[in-house]
């Protein structure tokens, strides 16, 4: 019974997954949805070790090491994007993106 | 004592696993970002010892270092930057954010339910695998660290190279959209 399977890290996984979409449908504050997105990131982190473990390959430890290169660069580049938005509107609410809408 | 020794994995499993999720419920539903910062942080160390559990102990370093560090500080540096003042009479939620909610728990359940009956079999226990994999056959190989390197550095230089340039172009445009005009 008390030994950790595959599905063990993939409930987990999935539970992470719903956790950062659920940050990011319902939140207004970007920060927070940018925080979300990185939970769903590392949800799929989580899903890749699980099966280089489960197949004993290590290749998926490569790919999660990608996956990380990219959520930083997307941090990177989020962050920048918020700050450029908070000059213009004085404020990191969402609502205030609307104006991309023209 | 020994079956605490024995079930000790799955014990930790299950601890870190709870924080986890603690953690992440609290960047959700935390009002202020920066206590949500922190949350992330309980979250994403928790997540490293959960990656060490599958014998993945260069990858936990790195998401200790780069997301615990790296990415932790931006977000914390930026929170900063922006003033939080009137986060007071801000408003957290959506106005259609219950609906929005009720989706997510949906696809929790659709996904959870496949996730908890799928049967992918007990692991191909071969631990030995992410130690040596990668190497060419003369080389003595003595850790993942040095696995992984042999791997990214053999059969994955191309992307590696990519990846360098991703980050290249990522820098200057975070740079580009953070300058003031």
């Amino acid at each position: 019974m008390l030994e950790v399977t595959t599905n063990h890290y993939l409930v987990l996984s999935f539970v992470l997954f719903a956790i950062g979409l659920s940050g990011i449908l319902v939140r207004r504050n970007m920060i927070t949805v940018l925080m979300s997105i990185e939970l769903v990131l590392n949800s799929v982190n989580l899903n890749l070790i699980a099966f280089s473990y489960q197949h004993s390959n290590l290749t998926g430890q490569i790919f999660a090491i990608f996956t990380i290169t990219v959520a930083a660069g997307e941090a990177a580049v989020g962050l920048g994007i918020l700050i450029a938005l908070f000059r213009l509107r004085e404020s990191t609410d969402l609502g205030g993106a609307a104006g991309l809408k023209g | 004592m020994s079956a605490l020794v024995a079930h000790g994995p799955a014990l930790l499993f299950y601890l870190f696993a709870a924080l986890t999720v603690v953690g992440a419920l609290g960047v959700v539903t935390l009002k202020n970002p920066m206590y949500g910062a922190i949350s992330l942080l309980l979250s994403f160390l928790s997540i490293a010892v959960l990656f060490l559990l599958r014998n993945a102990e260069f990858l936990a370093l790195v998401q200790a270092f780069v997301y615990g560090g790296g990415i932790m500080v931006l977000f914390l540096f930026v929170i900063m930057l922006v003033n939080l003042h009137k986060l007071d009479q801000a408003k957290a939620f959506w106005r259609q954010s219950p609906a929005a909610l009720v989706l997510a728990v949906l696809l929790l359940g659709l996904f959870g339910w496949f996730f908890v009956h799928v049967a992918f079999g007990p692991a191909f226990a071969q631990p030995q695998v992410f130690v040596t994999a990668g190497a060419p056959a003369d080389t003595a190989v003595s850790g993942n660290s040095q696995a992984v390197a042999w791997s990214l550095y053999r059969d994955y230089l191309l992307p590696f190279e990519i990846a360098s340039l991703f980050l290249l172009v990522a820098m200057i445009g975070a740079v580009v959209l953070g300058r003031r005009q």
